[in-house]
């Protein structure tokens, strides 16, 4: 039987299921598997809302201050009147200054202090060190996927159930030191919060939510095929749903071309000569920098179903992602050569959760000897390639296809723990052969002096 | 692995010795460590072969088990090892000193500080490598469950007195040397890779032997060729002339020396027990103990160059100065001595087989705060380790340039100097990102205000450690033209959140893990191998 | 029997003239294939491999002999174990598998246990064929394939595998069991050996399932299957969860484990995909280049070096080669002889000499950033030693 996928209704039913076991349901937890872009937020805060106008006292906890903070910030433009508590820590500067001028939002560094409240919102690392005679009815885990179980028992003493939300498919949490003698361990410390909960509560409901309003339709299927083997989702727009234009004509050079492959497939390969270079390798970030440049030179227009007029795609929706720090600190430095200092350069883990309509991406193994259990991380590249509404290009030398063959496959393997799925190994082989199909080569002068010649005057010309 | 340590390993192969990575030690090193060097049977679970055990470089116990899959031989070899370790670790349990611990007041739930006993000293195991270190543990695992004839009169092949508390023991040294920084049970490969660095790879430093040649060739050779010369050369008849430091033993030693020698031993051993009279026993037993001293040969010459390695490692890792701060590392592990001895006296019983929920969460925060703190304190201790810092963005260094006054504002302000320094270092500093230095021991922290010349010049403002006045104690800022070290880390470590008691375990962990049961013994049967 | 191949027939003459005249090759066995995954970018170990030479022998005569040798010690223990785990019929093992991986199923009571003795690789090959079209058709039996042989096509031509058994569940799905004699204390054991037991256990299910391929495409009549509507037998399911069996704790008592090994398969199934690209590196290689070991060793030296090697010190525990190509490595000041992170941030710059004088100031640019922080990195190296010093 074949019908038409109705991707609000499908959306609409998956909350609503999610609602009602998270309301009305008798089980302790809830979880909820929330692809990129399928409306995690929307969500957390639909259920905070409904649990408070239930009279449920909530307790919210989140990974980072900043994501506390903005959910505060979403809960009191949803809804003002509702009375939130923000507890913070103790150090300097602890939390937004803007939640300082929301009415009915109290913030402090005790939770004796904001009992009471409706809802009360903190990190996990906060929450850990509260103590409370009666645990909250309710909790709302955020980010449970980057939560680590560690940090989860410190907490969970706090509430009687919770709703878990969470995105599988970003990166792992980690511990600095080695943890292998619990591997398998249904309360393995160093694993997801996630996997401990499930492993002592196989039986818990557990939903996903189906649709990604952010990614397009050129991007859900090779995300969901990649990153999301097993529990697929599709995209809420159709193809030509979302288009992006460009009022600059192409001057015919390789980032003017990966620009207009990427708004007219939604994925762009700038491909580089082949060459081993460091991290910072010069003409990758420059050929970087001169996309973002040309992208904002080119005045360039994103249709969506948002809006009826065109959006200008100016520098707030724009992203560049690295896998290190020292790489994004290049790219900025090579975007201030060409006058741009308004584009968000970050890392993986600093844009997870984040959103914007174009990426440029230097790709992470682009230029290595050799690929490495860091690099091949699926989280690492699943966050790069599924941050943008419409497109999203990939800046990287050739060859790393070859990397990919050439890396030995001789992990460990510990007894007893679930094997993760997707593979890094195999997903990175999955997005490379479908960035293939949109490959500009591309021969830059030598990175710096190409950086240097176009200065940004330049290009007002064209 | 850094830059600087790659140069280092490059330097080596260049000048073909070893190079240094710390100017000074970073691991305690007791006055009289215990040597361990043990061989283990190829393909049977910690079946040991023999060990060489001691304080007394030139006087090394040898024990040997001339028929590894014989139950009571291998027991006579642990009732021996429990003779040696349990008098050495009982030496340092007696001398204490006073101490405060904060501890939880069961009535009031209150933090409070309590008046206990601090053990002065701490016994320290040395083993040559890694894999000793997981041996220790598989010891420890396969002793310290067995019962004794006075614990279970009934146990089947009730194990020898001591043997159950060497097991609880050598488990705690195994547990303990998961915690970075630890030293109560070190592998010699570790530590000096800790403090050299080769011109062959990590993986090839795994060899104790190759590692000393690079660091201290012969006379005349360079490090790659007496590295060469201990990792493969062989004699007349095939055998390593420098042997693996275990607890593997070469196969080529198995095969062509150890297996015929047991063989005679086994031979000698039936023909002793069929023996008919008293006179032809006299004359068996001759041959039985001829076989098991050719056994005893054996295992010494395999342990004995690993033995001397041992030592002459421990002679080139006193010559480096101990660091500042490894003494205070040491008190930590002088605490869990001491913890241990205590649970010991209290007659708790054994280790458990696996963690529970709160107890590894417990493990993995202290061992991930000890690492932090290990990181900074190494650094803080040595330049050299610190150069690697400031290279990464982590740290920088410089000359303060100006020191403009400034105060903090509010009803009684208190100083906030603003200082200039100029670094060639390029720290990754963010808005107001927070910078400590050491000030007598002491972290200073100040915090980043601005940059200037391309980064070259950092402007700071200091935060604390000033004193309460209104002014500055004197020496408390930094003066002009001065040479500071700033670190983005930490210096210290803070304490994590307590977790909940094992009994309150939530559910999302599995619950309550239930009413702490005697964990059984293995159960022993007829073929058993240990 | 694996169809015969056209494509491969000059490729193994080809093969043949490498491994030099009379010299038998080298049967590829599944812990070779495995280690493959070692370092599958080594066009000289593929090569090598591919050409089924005896790389042991061959490092003997180049005057690097290969290290690995076995205990007698160990051999007998691991013998010792397996005879247990598989006495009495396969009873204790069978039950293991039901435990395991197959509970709802009924318990193996009078399991089949057919004999696959035959002559020859082929012949053993055609008999564990036989058998398991047999069980196959007699779904509802639990079946134990000891020692069996398996074909597997590896670059034109077959490599054949023994895996330590192969059971048919009821249900005709086959599970392959990996003995090994290495602890499993207290339910974990050597994450590093358990790696090794996946990989060589992803080789056989991927020589199952080609055969399983092969019996679901037949007509029944040919499958000896008593198919009721007469259609062919849909191919058995070959699964992706092994049963790896050890000794528990310090005892000889058999015990499991079911090991997921999908990842070790997709792996494994791309390397040898790959190894097709060994025609490549053998029309590349000069005329008469030949590995015999009979040769003398600098002209061995020398066919050795026309094929490019990536050495690794990893290599030194997969490859009996390790030894020569860690000297020649090592003699050519390849910075990767230190170890593959040691790469990581130098960029271009390959070799120790180079990095040295790009570190000194005497070479490379300084605008490049690897050179720029080599420069960086020796300053502050000698700035801390200096201190250090004073």
């Amino acid at each position: 039987m074949t019908t038409v996928f109705d991707p609000s209704a499908a959306a609409a039913q998956a909350t609503d299921a999610i609602l009602h076991d998270t309301l009305h349901g008798t089980a302790r937890g809830v979880v909820v598997d929330s692809p990129p872009g399928a409306g995690k937020s929307t969500l957390v805060v639909r259920a905070a809302l409904e649990l408070a106008e239930a009279g449920h006292p909530l307790m919210v906890v989140a990974q980072t201050n900043a994501q506390v903070d903005d959910l505060v910030l979403r809960l009191a433009e949803k809804n003002p009147e509702l009375p939130v508590g923000r507890l913070h820590s103790s150090d300097s500067d602890p939390y937004d200054k803007a939640l300082d001028g929301l009415e009915n939002v109290r913030t402090s560094a005790k939770a004796a202090d904001l009992a009471g409240l409706a809802v009360v919102i903190s990190t996990a690392a906060k929450w850990a060190h509260v103590k409370v005679d009666e645990p909250w009815r309710h909790a709302i885990v955020d980010e449970a996927y980057q939560m680590r179980s560690d940090a989860l028992l410190a907490v969970a003493g706090l509430f009687e159930r919770a709703l878990f939300v969470g995105d599988p498919g970003q990166l792992d949490p980690f511990a600095v030191v080695g943890s292998e003698q619990w591997a398998g361990l249904a309360y393995d410390p160093s694993a997801s919060a996630v996997t401990t909960l499930l492993a002592h509560n196989p039986d818990l409901p557990q939903h996903r939510l189906p649709v990604s309003w952010r990614l397009p339709a050129s991007a859900a299927p090779l995300v969901s095929d990649a990153f999301y083997p097993y529990t697929p989702f599709r995209s809420g727009t159709g193809p030509g749903d979302r288009t992006l234009a460009f009022g600059v004509p192409s001057d015919g050079s390789g980032p003017d071309r990966v620009i207009d492959e990427a708004a007219e497939s939604g994925w762009g390969l700038l491909e580089l000569p082949a060459r081993h270079t460091p991290r910072t390798d010069p003409e990758a970030v420059g050929a970087v920098a001169v996309v973002v440049r040309r992208l904002l030179d080119r005045a360039g227009a994103a249709t969506s179903e948002r809006s009826s007029a065109p959006s200008p795609l100016t520098a707030d929706r724009i992203a560049v992602g690295t896998a290190h720090r020292d790489q994004a600190a290049a790219v900025r430095a090579a975007l201030a050569v060409l006058g741009v200092t308004d584009v968000v350069v970050d890392t993986a883990n600093r844009l997870q959760g984040r959103e914007y309509d174009v990426t440029v991406v230097l790709h992470p193994l682009s230029g290595r000897p050799d690929a490495t259990a860091f690099h091949l991380e699926t989280g690492r590249l699943c966050v790069l390639a599924s941050r943008h509404r419409h497109a999203c290009i990939v800046v990287c030398r050739a060859g790393v296809t070859d990397l990919l063959d050439d890396y030995p496959s001789t992990e460990p393997v510990q007894l007893g723990t679930v094997v993760k799925f997707p593979d890094g190994w195999e997903a990175n082989h999955a997005v490379l052969a479908h960035l293939a199909k949109h490959r500009v080569r591309w021969r830059p002068q030598s990175g710096r002096k190409a950086a240097r010649r176009r200065r940004p005057d330049e290009h007002r010309v064209a | 692995m850094s830059l600087i340590s790659t140069l280092a390993r490059l330097e080596a192969v260049s000048t073909g010795r070893a190079q240094p990575s710390a100017t000074v030690r970073h691991r305690h090193l007791g006055d009289r460590p215990l040597v361990f060097v043990p061989l283990t049977t190829a393909g049977e679970a910690g079946a040991p072969l023999g060990a060489l055990v001691g304080t007394d470089r030139d006087a090394p116990r040898l024990l040997v088990v001339p028929q590894p899959r014989d139950r009571d031989l291998r027991f006579a070899f642990l009732a021996e090892l429990a003779d040696v370790v349990l008098p050495y670790v009982d030496s340092y349990a007696e001398t204490v000193e006073a101490a405060e611990r904060t501890e939880t007041d069961p009535e009031t739930g209150k933090r409070v500080k309590v008046e206990v006993e601090l053990c002065a000293d701490a016994p320290q195991l040395i083993v040559p490598s890694r894999a000793g270190i997981d041996l220790v543990r598989l010891l420890g695992r396969s002793m310290r469950f067995r019962r004794t004839a006075e614990q279970d009169p009934e146990a089947p092949y009730p194990a020898p007195p001591r043997v159950p508390l060497l097991g609880r023991w050598l488990t705690h040294f195994g547990e303990r040397a998961r915690v970075p920084g630890s030293s109560l049970l070190l592998a010699m490969t570790d530590v000096l890779g800790r403090h050299w660095v080769t011109g062959q790879s990590t993986l090839e430093d795994q060899h104790l032997g190759a590692l000393l040649a690079w660091i201290d060739p012969p006379e005349g050779t360079t490090g790659a060729e007496a590295a060469l010369r201990a990792e493969l050369e062989r004699d007349a008849q095939g055998q390593l002339t420098c042997p693996p430091a275990g607890p593997a033993t070469d196969p080529a030693f198995d095969n062509k020396l150890l297996a015929p020698a047991i063989e005679r031993y086994d031979r000698a051993r039936t023909a002793l027990a069929a023996a008919e009279d008293g006179l032809e026993a006299d004359d068996r037993l001759g041959a039985l103990t001829a076989a098991e001293r050719e056994i005893r040969a054996l295992v010494l010459s395999r342990t004995r160059p690993t033995w001397d390695a041992v030592w002459r490692g421990l002679d080139l890792l006193r010559e480096l100065p101990e660091g500042a701060r490894v003494e205070e590392r040491w008190t930590r592990d002088r605490w869990s001595f001491t913890g241990h001895r205590d649970r010991v006296l209290a007659g708790e019983p054994p280790q458990p087989r696996r963690d529970d929920a709160v107890t590894a969460a417990n493990k993995l925060a202290t061992r991930e705060r000890e690492q932090a703190r290990l990181e900074a304190q190494e650094a803080l201790d040595d330049p050299l380790v610190m150069a690697g810092r400031r290279l990464s963005g982590e740290a920088f260094a410089g000359e303060v340039t100006d020191v403009a006054m400034a105060y903090s504002e509010g009803k009684r302000p208190s100083p906030r100097p603003l200082i200039t320094v100029r670094t060639d270092d390029r720290p990754h500093l963010g808005e107001r990102t927070k910078v400590y230095r050491s000030l007598g021991g002491k972290p200073q922290s100040a915090e980043f205000v601005a940059a200037e010349e391309d980064g070259a010049v950092v402007v700071l403002r200091v935060l604390d450690k000033m004193g309460r006045g209104k002014e500055p104690e004197p020496g408390s800022v930094p003066e002009k033209g001065d040479r500071v070290c700033f670190t983005l880390f930490e210096h210290e470590q803070r304490g994590g959140a307590k977790l909940p008691d094992p009994e309150e375990t939530p559910w999302t962990h599995g619950g309550p893990p239930g009413e702490a049961t005697l964990e059984a013994a293995d159960p022993v049967t007829e073929e058993d191998v240990l | 029997m694996p169809p015969p191949r056209t494509r491969g027939t000059a490729l193994r003459q080809r093969l043949a003239e490498l491994r030099g005249p009379d010299v038998p090759a080298k049967a590829l066995d599944a812990r070779a294939l495995a280690a493959l995954a070692a370092n599958p970018g080594c066009a000289r170990r593929a090569i090598l491999d591919g050409a089924g030479v005896n790389k042991a022998a061959l490092a003997s005569a180049l005057g690097s002999p290969s290290a690995f040798g076995q205990s007698q010690f160990a051999l007998t223990r691991g013998n010792a174990f397996e005879a247990k785990v598989k006495a009495d019929g396969g009873a204790e093992l069978l039950r293991l598998v039901h435990d395991r991986l197959d509970r709802s199923a009924e318990p193996p009571v009078g399991a089949r246990v057919p004999d696959l003795t035959a002559t020859g690789p082929r012949g053993r090959t055609a008999r564990t064929e036989l058998e398991l079209r047999e069980a196959a058709a007699h779904p509802g039996v639990w079946t134990l394939l000891d020692h069996p042989m398996l074909a597997l096509d590896v670059a034109g031509s077959p490599a054949f595998l023994e895996p330590d058994a192969v059971v048919v569940h009821p249900d005709g799905s086959w599970t392959v069991v990996e003995i090994k004699s290495f602890p499993l204390l207290d339910g974990s054991a050597d994450p590093a050996k358990v790696g090794a037991a996946a990989r060589q256990a992803a080789v056989y299910v991927l020589a199952l399932e080609e055969l399983a391929a092969r019996l679901g495409a037949e007509p029944e009549g040919d499958a000896g299957a008593e198919g009721a509507e007469g259609t062919s037998v849909s191919a058995p399911r070959v699964r992706h969860r092994i049963l790896l069996v050890c000794p528990r704790d310090f005892s000889n008592q058999p015990a499991a484990s079911a090991v997921d090994i999908r990842k070790q398969r997709a792996v494994t199934a791309r390397q040898l995909a790959r190894l097709t690209r060994i025609e490549d590196i053998a029309d590349a290689l000069p005329e008469g280049t030949c590995f015999s070991p009979e040769l003398p060793a600098e002209a061995l030296a020398e066919a050795v070096e026309s094929v490019p090697a990536t050495y690794a010190p990893e290599c030194l525990s997969a490859c009996e080669l390790a030894f020569h190509c860690r000297s020649r490595s090592r003699e050519a000041g390849a910075v990767t002889s230190l170890g593959r992170p040691v790469r990581a941030e130098l960029g271009g710059l390959t070799t120790v000499e180079d990095v040295l004088a790009a570190a000194r100031g005497e070479a490379g640019d300084p605008d490049d950033p690897a050179v720029a922080a080599l420069r960086r990195a020796a300053a502050l190296r000698a700035e801390a030693l200096e201190a250090a010093c004073r």
